[in-house]
């Protein structure tokens, strides 16, 4: 009966779809259409196919095989995002490689946001997806609830991927940052948004041990306030059922403040909260003893939830969103600055009594860096938040460098981290392929981040200054164009380092195919485990 | 007074006393006497069920 319900919801979509790439009126809005259509045909011949057969869930297992698809999808988005991000950084160092004949598909404006995307969402994403999946299951020790339910989050994530990348690269988009995705695709992650939270808070329901560990506070807060935070800044009229375009709601100064409470929770929930979770999990467990306090954990929880969302405003200060809001954002920003240091310092002293592993686990030596970072990159903020340093640094290279020290340090670290830890376990192996591998992996990813950070460092705060200076009589010393003839060493130094950490995750996806093709299964483990 | 006013003003004033205390009452309440032995048990419960889920309910695990 439900295989039958399915059927005819995925025979009227394709339908929807094939009228829809007739009419469309611009063509993101048709090829989005046609990969519906595709979509939809292939889960409708599955459904078709596998009807009937009989499913066997046991319920004595947990539901792992979600979280290796989210292992593989990480790893390759992953890649995919690196590399894109290094074919923009190069394009900014050499305007040439804007080819004349990929004008409009491939240039830097169209890749950029391609790029953003792929990190944040299709490598953050699935990240935080199959972790949370992962984490759920074992602290509350039920299999993950809603059956397949699961899987519809994955695919459905993959596919707004799939949507959102075609989109953009064809113009599609509603120019917000990290939210440039149409309002179609817009409504689609809300589905698949709302399905997460259902497995998520159905398996949390059912859970068995009597408290909700830590890690799960803050994967819940991310997912609840990111679904706040997509619908607030996504408020749109869409100005024909078969176009891409809508108009947004808000408007002027409100549109603006709306879609930096978006942007900076983005960062503080999806970005932070999200892989603050992942930390509270995979670093106790790597190092393996309970996180240095459980107390400061809840401390640390109900700070950041308090503190982060009244943060937004300072990425607009001097513009004209009222003093009062701006300075509202600059002080919780600097407040912000203590529970993130609380957090970084519970992670790191989760090591005390076993700091000798620094020098033999290269996984534990990255999950540190990656905390170091986050520490890093949160004192950072704050202070960039400050209206003074503002003025200074903003519309600068030095925010980029902000942004990658946090994104590549903290979640590219703490995500390399948790996929070797994942891979053995999920895979059944005894131990990962290589650890001089992992440790090669890590140099490379550590000294691309450095090259990046400080190039962007000098680049930002030079061109803040060039841009600033005036002669005797207050006149501007200095064209824009100057700058960026100026910056041009640093552009370069910054694509290197982003080869790098390209090259690192290369290593990393050869060493994590090589540890589930070429080692040994874990001895006992599996079948003997169930027969107990 | 307009709707941005009024809200405004309760945005400082009542709703920042209340958010404070609430805040102030996680905290207290997250060190509050007996609540050590709980934490403990929390921070460790990391380590158990790796492999398989809990037994069904009535059942420990070994």
């Amino acid at each position: 009966m439900w295989d039958y319900l399915k059927l005819i919801v995925l025979g009227v979509v394709a339908l929807f779809a094939a009228i829809a790439t007739n009419y469309a009126h611009d063509l993101a809005y048709q090829v989005n259409a046609l990969v519906v259509l595709l979509a939809a045909g292939i889960t409708f011949l599955w459904t078709l196919r596998t009807m009937g057969e009989p499913k066997v869930v046991n319920q004595n297992e947990y539901m792992d095989g979600v979280v290796r698809a989210g292992v593989i999808a990480t790893a390759f988005w992953g890649v995919v995002g690196f590399l894109v991000g290094v074919v923009i950084a190069f394009q900014l160092a050499f305007p040439s490689l804007n080819f004349e004949w990929s004008q409009g598909i491939l240039n830097f404006g169209r890749l950029r946001p391609l790029h953003t995307s792929a990190v944040i969402f299709a490598f953050g994403g699935n990240a935080l997806i199959m972790s949370s999946f992962y984490i759920v299951q074992r602290t509350s020790a039920v299999r993950l609830w809603g059956g397949n339910l699961a899987w519809f989050v994955f695919w459905g994530w993959q596919l707004m991927i799939v949507l959102a990348a075609t989109s953009y690269v064809l113009g599609g988009t509603q120019g917000k940052e990290y939210a440039e995705t149409v309002w179609y695709i817009d409504w689609w992650i809300v589905v698949v948004w709302v399905a997460f939270l259902a497995v998520f808070m159905g398996t949390l329901f059912m859970r068995k041990e009597p408290h909700i560990y830590v890690a799960n506070w803050f994967l819940l807060s991310m997912i609840l306030t990111v679904a706040m935070l997509h619908i607030g800044n996504n408020i749109t009229i869409p100005v024909s059922i078969f176009s891409s375009q809508s108009v947004q709601l808000f408007s002027g100064v409100q549109d603006a403040m709306v879609q930096w409470w978006y942007g900076h929770n983005a960062v503080g929930f999806f970005l932070t909260a999200g892989f603050l979770g992942m930390m509270y999990y995979f670093v106790p467990k790597q190092a393996e003893r309970p996180v240095f306090s459980y107390k400061l954990s809840i401390i640390h929880f109900w700070a950041l939830i308090f503190l982060y969302i009244w943060a937004g405003p300072h990425h607009l200060h001097y513009t004209a969103l009222p003093d009062w809001a701006s300075t509202l954002g600059m002080v919780f920003s600097v407040m912000l600055w203590m529970p993130s240091w609380g957090g970084m310092i519970n992670g790191l002293m989760t090591l005390s009594g076993a700091w000798d592993k620094l020098r033999t686990d290269p996984i534990i030596r990255m999950m540190v860096v990656s905390v170091g970072f986050y520490g890093m990159s949160t004192f950072e903020g704050p202070m960039m938040s400050i209206k003074a340093v503002n003025s200074l640094s903003h519309y600068t290279d030095w925010t980029i460098g902000h942004v990658h020290s946090g994104a590549l340090g903290w979640n590219g670290m703490i995500t390399f981290g948790a996929l070797y830890f994942l891979v053995p376990r999920l895979w059944n192996r005894e131990r990962l392929y290589s650890l001089s591998l992992v440790s090669w992996h890590f140099w490379l990813a550590t000294i691309g981040i450095v090259l990046y950070a400080s190039a962007m460092w000098v680049t930002g705060i030079m061109e803040g200054l060039m841009w600033r200076e005036v002669d005797a009589n207050g006149f501007l010393v200095n064209a824009f164009a100057d700058t960026v003839a100026a910056k041009f060493p640093m552009y370069v130094v910054r694509g290197l380092g982003g080869v790098m950490f390209l090259l690192g995750a290369i290593i990393m996806c050869y060493n994590l195919w090589m540890t589930v093709r070429a080692q040994p299964a874990r001895a006992g483990a599996g079948a003997a485990v169930l027969a107990e | 007074m307009d709707t941005y006013g009024l809200l405004r003003e309760f945005a400082d004033s009542w709703a920042l006393v209340a958010l404070t205390l609430v805040f102030i009452g996680v905290a207290v309440w997250a060190w509050r006497p007996g609540s050590a032995p709980l934490h403990e048990d929390a921070a460790k419960s990391i380590f158990r069920n790796d492999t398989k889920p809990a037994a069904p309910s009535g059942q420990k695990e070994a």
